[in-house]
């Protein structure tokens, strides 16, 4: 599993693996917000938290369908479903997961304070959506799993993968946007929707594996 | 031993092609004719239920804009109950129903956001808003429209078929969030008000006509969805015997 982690994170730095290509989406996405909404920097201030996590959602959908198709391509995937004897499928497919978040997920997370001071936010806002960001992005890439899955057998599934994920993302960005915002105005919460992101996200690190592993099963046949 | 034998395979019975379009030819016809008499009669109830004494007439909207949205939830939860019939029995015709039902469910839950667009103009003041019952329910469409693309996406029906039952089995979780999302959150549509703890709020002239309607427009679904069935089961024949025609005018020697 060490193994794999490891040749899956060297697979998505090298050059084509398009880690890089994710982070200069997000910085596109937010650059053209203030051009679509005017550069008044009051109303920034307010919507930069939801755009940076609507930015980061995208950024996110836009590379889940490397996920299983490189693997795919070269045949190791049809490898990795065959060695279900010694490791659960699920498991393999959550290392997997694990491994596209830290290459092309986390360095948007990282990114997010540099871009949060282009939308004029807050030190205290800046904080709380990056560390909702990293909460609240691994549910995105889990989620994205079962898409992947179920979408790998088609020659191009990109699109198809982000329209049947993007209603089940709903939620994560609900509460990671509210989070946002609990952080900074003070009748609203912050850890109230802090939690339900995290339990989201937990949940979601059981279910989307196996269902991801149930449908990678059925499209090897 | 026959009569266990019989009682165990009835539902398997229905599994072979042939016998469920022979009972769906003798069920339909009364199917359908069920369904128009209890439409009818209950759109003639709601012409004579008398008005809200606070909404006026377009208290009517509520007739048609319910039963809408009970059968957009109905209808996924039917598609549920395929999607595991599909991965747990693989019963054959598990993915025929799952795939029928999709477009049905998708038209209904379109049809419940636009009669309660029109009902909330009047009474809210606006076309929509963006709270938890409006959102769920939109996101329930989308998730319609998601299946409905991943099912045409592919070819071969079988493969197809297990795809869209996982996906049906994860997107199940909004259902429970669209009807208990007017308890959750403070939100502008109404909680329930038919089926409820301690009796309906509703007055039993208005009650009727709407139990009158939900009924029809269940009915209607059932004859829909058994004839979409029916299609998908003729088209895919139509597909196999065009096969099998291709293959053996291969084989024929060229003249």
């Amino acid at each position: 599993m060490g193994a794999l982690f490891l040749r899956d994170i060297r697979l998505g730095l090298r050059a084509g693996g398009g880690a890089l290509v994710g982070i200069l989406f997000f910085l596109a996405v937010i650059a053209v917000v203030p051009f679509g909404v005017g550069p008044d920097l009051k109303l920034l201030a307010r919507i930069g938290a939801a755009m940076l996590w609507i930015g980061a959602l995208l950024a996110t959908l836009l590379g889940l369908d490397r996920l299983f198709q490189a693997d795919r391509d070269d045949g190791s995937l049809d490898l990795l479903i065959m060695a279900q004897g010694r490791h659960l499928l699920a498991l393999t497919v959550l290392v997997k997961c694990l491994a596209h978040w830290t290459v092309s997920v986390l360095p948007l997370v990282v990114a997010s304070p540099l871009l949060g001071l282009f939308m004029n936010m807050e030190p205290a806002a800046i904080g709380a959506t990056t560390l909702t960001l990293l909460v609240g992005t691994p549910a995105i890439t889990l989620i994205g799993a079962v898409g992947a899955a179920v979408a790998v057998s088609l020659p191009r599934g990109g699109l198809l993968v982000s329209v049947i994920i993007l209603p089940l993302t709903i939620p994560v960005l609900i509460f990671g946007v509210s989070a946002s915002y609990g952080a900074v105005e003070d009748p609203a919460p912050f850890l109230a929707p802090f939690l339900i992101l995290a339990a989201i996200t937990l949940f979601f690190a059981v279910l989307g594996p196996l269902a991801a592993a149930a449908a990678l099963k059925s499209s090897a046949d | 031993m026959s009569d266990a034998v019989s009682k165990t395979g009835r539902w398997i019975d229905l599994a072979n092609p042939t016998r469920f379009l022979s009972l769906a030819g003798a069920v339909l016809p009364w199917l359908s004719g069920m369904t128009m008499i209890v439409l009818a009669a209950g759109f003639w109830m709601s012409m004579q239920a008398p008005d809200d004494y606070q909404q006026g007439a377009t208290v009517k909207i509520m007739f048609i804009h319910v039963p809408f949205a009970w059968l957009s939830m109905m209808c996924y939860t039917i598609m549920t109950v395929a999607a595991l019939g599909t991965l747990v029995w693989r019963h054959p015709l598990a993915d025929v129903s799952a795939k029928a039902a999709a477009p049905i469910g998708a038209v209904f839950t379109a049809l419940a956001l636009i009669t309660g667009s029109l009902w909330g103009k009047p009474m809210w003041g606006t076309w929509w808003v963006w709270d938890a019952r409006l959102t769920s329910v939109f996101v329930l469409f989308l998730m319609y429209l998601g299946i409905i693309a991943l099912t045409r996406a592919m070819d071969d029906p079988a493969k197809s078929a297990k795809a869209t039952a996982i996906l049906t089995l994860v997107g199940f979780i909004n259902i429970p969030i669209i009807k208990f999302s007017v308890d959750w959150w403070n939100t502008l549509h109404q909680p329930a008000s038919v089926i409820r703890i301690g009796g309906s709020t509703i007055d039993p002239s208005l009650l009727w006509p709407l139990l009158v309607m939900a009924i029809g427009f269940t009915l209607l679904f059932f004859t829909l969805h058994m004839m979409a069935m029916r299609n998908e089961i003729w088209r895919r024949r139509v597909v196999a015997m065009r096969r099998v025609a291709a293959r053996s005018a291969e084989r024929r020697p060229v003249q």
